[in-house]
């Protein structure tokens, strides 16, 4: 941990050297600290001092308060440090049971997610299975409407999953979403790449756009704009772009059924990264691929199957009607008959 | 009674958001009500009435919309205290970026969606720098890696704040915004004596007052001029 009163002392230049990312801190906050161009000498300045060379109007114009930019800086610094740290390995989940919508308790002692889990949940419309997820992700301490309590590690979390901007225990995936930037898939991938300070950033890059194709029904380039991939493309470039990009260690995924991707590379891909993965689907080829299902009644888990082997041998039938729809597809995609 | 500022740019999700969470706080009991302060228009009060909670407007007009929120607060919270209420929300649209009606101790949201681009967190400003909690809606319909971006540019300008993504059309997250805002022990009488988080901008040039032509013989007071030697400060250092 670093106080605001010590960094208040080093000069900007020191603060930038001691910890490079906080040069976007800076630029986001109106400083450029490359713009001193003929007046590098600033930069040496303490706090301060490097603020007395900003007069007042100008303070006044840019926003700029610098006390509480000071403090700001020590909280990002001390989020970079712990971000950076990777000393946090998530390796288990355990949600401790509340109660349903009619108050009465749930029917299990504890339930307990490992990395490389795959869960799946199901219920009917309005039944909970929102409600469990975002027990989750907010890491429920018996204060959410089912009064459900979620462990990590099997310790009592660490408040800083609900609130620090920078850590999140869970991603997201769901059929609605869109790509909205204006950006190549490269560009974007390295977007996100710089945002979550990964180190070899052109090898991640690389592999993602091409785990991406891997999974896409149809391939794409690099150099395609995001907003103008198909459904199936868009996708596969989330998932790709979540397996290996995304910090946090838990992912929800809701409905991604009609996706038009491999769904099996999809959740392999996840697991290797050494995700859990909880997933709201109705899709029984998803279903069975998960180790467990969840059963959510009247907003409470009633019930907990196991996969079986006997539930198993039904999957391959599955998959194989699942690639035969597929050819079908392909097929009036390409304009021929399906009876050819 | 509790107050809550609500504040963040037009159409960010301001509105949805308040709703779902005033669901959360009516299942606790609380009363709850909402004060509107736009500009030319709003029919955001027809909303709150129809979700049955007592609600006032305020059209600033000509004025900026925060610095008539300073100039009524006080009344507005008195209001407040006569309708009973324990939370007290007020829902504002900042409009030039520049301005934030936060007030020192008193809860302080800032709403912003993910669809309106990456580079808005840096665009905006006490608003969004000074806020206790940023709410980030929209996510629904955006990526991950959006959010993520999204989030951490956020965090960028604003490292000590509470980040939650709620989905104003369903309302996930608002639960969890309920019990950020709500505080057992906090009872606010008055606002009399106390500070604004943030000066506002004394933007008084002759167009502030009414002047209509153009020209370097119209303009007095605080007047700026734009730097178009240099492509890149537009102003700054
Ligand atoms: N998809 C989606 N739409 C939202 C969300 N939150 C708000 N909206 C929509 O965005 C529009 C503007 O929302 P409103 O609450 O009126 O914004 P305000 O002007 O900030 O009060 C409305 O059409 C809402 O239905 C969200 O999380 N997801
Ligand atoms: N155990 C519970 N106790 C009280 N309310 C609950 C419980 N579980 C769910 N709810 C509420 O029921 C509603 C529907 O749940 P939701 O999770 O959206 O259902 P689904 O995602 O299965 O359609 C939500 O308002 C949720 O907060
Ligand atoms: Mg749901
Ligand atoms: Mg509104
Ligand atoms: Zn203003
Ligand atoms: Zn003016």
């Amino acid at each position: 941990m670093i106080s605001a009163e010590r960094l208040r002392n080093r000069s900007i230049l020191e603060i930038l050297e001691d910890y490079p990312f906080t040069e976007s801190f800076f630029r986001n906050n109106g400083i450029e600290p490359g713009e001193a161009g003929s007046r590098p000498e600033i930069l040496s300045l303490d706090w301060q001092g490097f603020f007395d060379t900003i007069d007042d109007e100008e303070r006044e114009h840019r926003a700029l308060d610098p006390e509480h930019l000071l403090v700001q800086l020590a909280e990002f610094v001390n989020q970079m440090l712990e971000f950076l740290d990777e000393g946090q390995q998530i390796h288990s989940l355990t949600i401790l049971p509340g109660t349903d919508k009619s108050g009465s308790p749930e029917g299990f002692r504890e339930l307990v997610v490992r990395t490389g889990d795959v869960i799946s949940i199901v219920g009917p419309t309005g039944s909970g299975k929102s409600r469990l997820l975002g027990d989750i992700e907010w890491v429920a301490r018996k204060d959410t409407p089912t009064g459900r309590e979620i462990l990590i590690n099997d310790d009592s979390p660490d408040p800083s999953w609900r609130f620090s901007g920078a850590k999140k225990l869970v991603a997201q995936l769901s059929q609605n979403m869109n790509f909205v930037m204006d950006l190549t898939v490269r560009e974007f991938v390295e977007l996100h790449a710089e945002s979550r300070m990964v180190e070899n950033r052109a090898e991640t890059v690389d592999r993602i756009i091409a785990e991406a194709n891997s999974l896409a029904g149809e391939p794409f380039e690099a150099g395609t704009a995001i907003t103008s991939l198909s459904g199936g493309q868009s996708r596969a470039l989330m998932i790709a772009d979540t397996a290996f990009l995304s910090h946090s260690p838990v992912i929800l995924i809701d409905e991604i059924e009609n996706a038009g991707i491999d769904r099996k590379r999809a959740l392999e891909l996840l697991i290797r990264q050494e995700k859990i993965v909880l997933m709201a689907t109705h899709d029984p080829v998803l279903a069975l691929m998960g180790d467990r299902r969840i059963v959510i009644r009247n907003g409470g888990i009633a019930r907990v199957i196991e996969t079986s082997e006997e539930e198993r041998s039904i999957l391959s039938e599955l998959e194989e009607l699942d690639r035969t729809l597929l050819s079908y597809r392909t097929k009036l995609r390409q304009g021929e008959s399906l009876l050819a | 009674m509790n107050l809550v500022t609500i504040s963040g740019p037009p159409s960010s999700g301001k509105t949805s958001v308040i709703l779902k969470t005033i669901d959360s706080l009516k299942q606790r009991g609380l009363k709850v009500g909402v004060v509107k302060f736009d500009c030319l228009y709003t029919d955001d009060d027809v909303l709150y009435e129809k979700a049955e909670v007592p609600v006032r407007k305020g059209l600033s007009g000509a004025l900026c919309p925060d610095h008539y929120f300073v100039s009524n607060v006080e009344e507005v919270t008195q209001w407040g205290l006569t309708e009973g209420l324990d939370v007290l929300i007020s829902e504002s649209a900042g409009l030039c970026n520049r301005c934030s009606p936060y007030i020192k101790d008193i809860k302080a949201v800032c709403v912003i969606d993910n669809l309106s681009g990456i580079n808005t967190p840096r665009k905006i400003g006490p608003m969004l720098k000074s806020a206790d909690i940023v709410v980030i809606t929209k996510g629904d319909i955006v990526s991950q890696a959006e959010r993520e971006v999204f989030a951490s540019r956020v965090n960028l300008v604003n490292p000590s704040a509470v980040i939650i993504n709620i989905n104003g059309l369903t309302g996930q997250g608002s639960y969890e915004l309920s019990t950020l805002i709500y505080d057992e022990s906090e009872n606010i009488e008055t606002l009399v004596g106390r500070k604004l988080r943030f000066s506002m901008p004394s933007a008084l040039c002759s167009y502030c007052l009414g002047e209509t032509r153009i020209g370097e013989s119209y303009q007095m007071g605080n007047v700026r001029k734009i730097n178009l030697e240099n492509k890149d400060t537009g102003g700054a250092l």
